[in-house]
């Protein structure tokens, strides 16, 4: 349970708690206290991740043509217009980007209270295109998972790849990333929280909390 | 973690705003090429209805089977009902195999809350009597704030006709008061609840003197099948009176809207060129009425049910 509610999964309570600033921080739905343990990525770090991983997408699939972006809500979303901004500055070319809600389709609805993030958009027929989910943390999979249903719902895409601006490890599924941002080794009960400017209206960044009582091995994150 | 929606006393403000918002999540799901989510699978929800229904009863199989739930329909015509089985038999019946949620409707005020004490599991009233009709009411709220504002504090809305002995009145002028709404209730006097002391409402026998001044029009279906609940003296009399005529509904502001929870008598309480027009949302009701249903089955069987 208490996993479940970690960031790099989608409820309501990791993003709540996102805007504070103060350390330590409290307020965690499990009632831990989490507190500051290393910068991951600054905007600049996070910029050229994001710069990265379009050009792998583009170079990956042999163009921009067919492609269609799908965020996963909340910041997922904001990533995939990201990605398609920057496909757009050496492109010439504007791939849609749509935004998925994946509430209905999670394996954990009646374990824990789930409740739609936003509505599911998609702009273009996803028949035949190949589809790019993107997220910001990779964590358990089951997000993921939950967005593969979810996608078959709305057809039948020529192939379906996943792009994570942070994969930190400890999946429950056979679920990997195409693109990653920052493979981030963590311990599960650590927290990895991705701050974007148009979600959180703070600066861009990525951080590493974890429990008070919890002790910090700063090699296991410093080793990569 | 609610279990079981009995009336609607059982949501306060901020429950009926997380059903509506549910419901908007739903209703996007509705319109898809696959109007399905796999949010109640492996759940059982069994309709068992003890009063004619086909808008309600289908409103909700349509809802399960939408949360692909399994539906169980017990049909009363050749139902051991007919061969005299207590209520608590059956319900006792239905639980042993299985199900997690039952979709009651009595002509019995309170059954559904007796069933609640004979069972565990989850009961949603389809409408009890005179008593309540919950899920009515929400998506009465649900489809009202869609076309006034998510803000129905301060709306002026008519409920017109036999609010004595409506189960829909009821419930609907609570789900309105709760988010605020001015309701008045319209009808004759014999229609009319003896007193109305702890209703937030006001009354009134004037409906052409209301007419002008509310936002929201609701009128309720005129039982003429049953004479002896008439309460007025004859159909005509009341159509002149408290129909919504094509006369009345020129006099009205040109944005209300017209609501009405079928099945309608057109010609009785709502002239058939009025059912028809721009300011009428019944249709939308009925649409309304499948998210609706399905926000309060996720609400009661999903979203974290099993550890409540």
């Amino acid at each position: 349970m208490a996993d479940a509610m970690r960031a790099g999964d989608k409820t309501p309570s990791g993003v709540a708690n996102s805007k504070a600033e103060a350390r330590p921080e409290v307020l965690f739905s499990d009632g831990g206290h989490f507190v500051f343990r290393a910068k991951v990525f600054d905007a600049n770090d996070l910029r050229r991740a994001i710069t990265r991983i379009a050009h792998e997408i583009v170079e990956r699939n042999h163009g921009a043509e067919d492609l269609v972006l799908l965020g996963l809500y909340t910041r997922g979303v904001a990533i995939a217009h990201r990605i398609a901004e920057v496909i757009a500055s050496f492109e010439d070319l504007t791939v849609p980007v749509g935004a998925l809600d994946v509430a209905f389709f999670r394996d954990d609805i009646s374990l824990r209270q789930v409740v739609p993030l936003g509505a599911t958009e998609v702009p273009v027929d996803i028949g035949d295109r190949i589809v790019i989910l993107v997220d910001d943390v990779l964590f358990t999979g089951r997000t993921v998972r939950s967005a593969l249903d979810a996608i078959t719902e709305l057809g039948r895409p020529r192939s379906v790849q996943l792009a994570v601006l942070v994969d930190r490890g400890h999946r429950e599924l056979p679920i990997r990333a195409d693109s990653v941002g920052k493979n981030l080794p963590t311990k599960k009960v650590e927290d990895v929280r991705v701050r974007l400017t148009e979600v959180d209206g703070a600066d861009d960044s990525i951080e590493l909390w974890g429990p008070v009582d919890e002790p910090f091995d700063p090699a296991i994150t410093e080793s990569q | 973690m609610m279990k079981s929606l009995l009336s609607i006393d059982d949501l306060d403000r901020s429950g009926i705003i997380e059903i509506c918002d549910l419901a908007e999540s739903f209703l996007t799901v509705t319109h898809r090429d696959i109007p399905k989510v796999p949010a109640l699978r492996g759940k059982t929800v069994a309709s068992v209805f003890y009063e004619e229904s086909t808008r309600t009863r289908l409103s909700f199989e349509t809802a399960a089977k939408r949360l692909s739930a399994d539906v169980m329909t017990m049909n009363m015509s050749s139902s051991s009902v007919k061969k005299g089985e207590s209520l608590r038999d059956t319900v006792q019946t239905i639980e042993a195999m299985g199900v997690d949620a039952m979709v009651i409707r009595h002509s019995g005020a309170g059954a559904p809350n007796r069933v609640a004490t004979w069972v565990d599991l989850s009961i949603v009233n389809a409408g009890d009597g005179r008593h309540e009709h919950p899920t009515q009411a929400l998506l009465d709220v649900y489809t009202a704030r869609r076309h006034l504002g998510a803000d129905l504090s301060g709306a002026r809305i008519a409920i017109v006709g036999d609010i004595r002995r409506s189960r829909v009145a009821r419930s609907t002028t609570k789900a309105f008061a709760q988010l605020g709404a001015k309701v008045t209730l319209v009808a004759p006097p014999t229609m009319l609840p003896d007193s109305l002391v702890g209703w937030p409402v006001v009354a009134s026998s004037d409906f052409d003197s209301v007419l002008p001044e509310v936002d929201l029009v609701y009128l309720l279906r005129i039982q003429h099948e049953r004479e002896d609940s008439l309460a007025f003296p004859s159909l005509r009399e009341y159509t002149e009176r408290y129909g919504l005529t094509r006369d009345r509904a020129d006099r009205l502001r040109p944005e209300v809207l017209i609501m009405h929870p079928g099945p309608m008598n057109r010609g009785v309480e709502i002239a058939p060129e009025v059912a028809e027009s721009d300011a009428s949302v019944i249709t939308e009701q009925v649409e309304n009425g499948v998210a609706v249903r399905m926000a309060v089955l996720y609400h009661l069987l999903g979203s974290g049910a099993a550890v409540a």
